[in-house]
């Protein structure tokens, strides 16, 4: 049985069995802490257009409490200076949790200090502000994976 | 030349200006590329948000620094919060004066900090007004049935 491809310019149809073959991308879903506004807009904003179902929480607090609620992610940005709890607080305390999806901190300071703080306590990756969607993409590519 | 086309160079112009002038960063474009149908204030909203968060935090380096104790470390916190949020809409200039204002709070150097004030000031009226003269172009142009144009 062959499918028929809308507006495609080859004469050549796939198979069922060919798009059968293609891999399913799963939805990924994403918890972004920061307790700007702005940054929690633009980061939603960005993350949507890359197919992330995404949440935010404007502190450290607010992000451990989602997890204790029973919400699973694929992945947390989150910044390093925030009321409540830090980012590195944060960081240590969902790993505690047993929480072990991707954590990529997002900061504007960028300092080896602050890294290397970050990667003690457990983060995965880190990125200097701003986030863009260049940036985002090759988490987008291997949590595909 | 009719009014639509005139008004869409205009606004092309413009934009390309402050560019040029370093008033704008391509983090602007990442905005602006973000935009569509499904946001189509996305622009509009994170750009008034920063002029939110940069009132404010302006205003509280003020008041911080009119302190007879000055508190370095809020000083700090404050200029590292704008750095963010002028990096994040792409606002160059605003964002190179917080970082030179930021050595000022790490030295404590109370004259460093009130020149840096002054001009963050100045840097930040000046991009305001600009991207206020950019949406009202925007707005002209869309109300003259023109789209706006892909950067």
């Amino acid at each position: 049985m062959y499918l028929g491809e809308a507006g495609s310019s080859s004469n050549r149809m796939k198979s069922v069995e060919e798009k059968n073959d293609e891999p399913i991308r799963k939805t990924l879903s994403a918890l972004i802490v920061d307790d700007d506004a702005l940054i929690r807009k633009v980061h939603l904003t960005i993350l949507k257009s890359l197919g992330f179902v995404a949440q935010v929480a404007s502190n450290g607090k607010e992000a451990v409490d989602v997890f204790r609620s029973g919400a699973n992610f694929d992945i947390v940005f989150i910044d390093m200076d925030m009321p409540i709890m830090n980012g590195i607080e944060t960081t240590k305390a969902l790993r505690a949790m047993g929480v072990n999806c991707k954590i990529v901190a997002v900061t504007s300071r960028g300092t080896d200090v602050e890294m290397e703080d970050f990667v003690q306590a457990g983060v995965d990756f880190f990125h200097v502000k701003p986030l863009t969607v260049a940036k985002v993409i090759p988490f987008v590519e291997r949590l595909q994976k | 030349m009719d009014a639509v086309t005139q008004l869409q160079r205009q606004l092309v112009d413009y934009t390309n200006s402050l560019f040029l002038e370093g008033f704008l960063d391509d983090q602007f474009n990442q905005l602006q590329q973000l935009q569509d149908e499904s946001n189509p204030d996305f622009v509009v909203e994170v750009v008034s948000l920063f002029f939110q968060d940069s009132e404010r935090l302006l205003n509280e380096l003020a008041k911080v620094l009119e302190q007879q104790n000055i508190d370095f470390k809020k000083v700090d916190a404050h200029v590292h919060q704008l750095k963010g949020s002028s990096s994040s809409i792409g606002a160059q200039r605003v964002q190179r004066v917080c970082i030179t204002f930021r050595n000022c709070c790490e030295e404590k150097n109370i004259e460093g900090c009130l020149k840096y004030l002054q001009q963050l000031r100045h840097e930040y009226s000046l991009v305001k007004n600009k991207l206020e003269t950019l949406f009202k172009l925007e707005q002209q142009l869309l109300a003259a049935g023109g789209t706006i144009p892909l950067y």
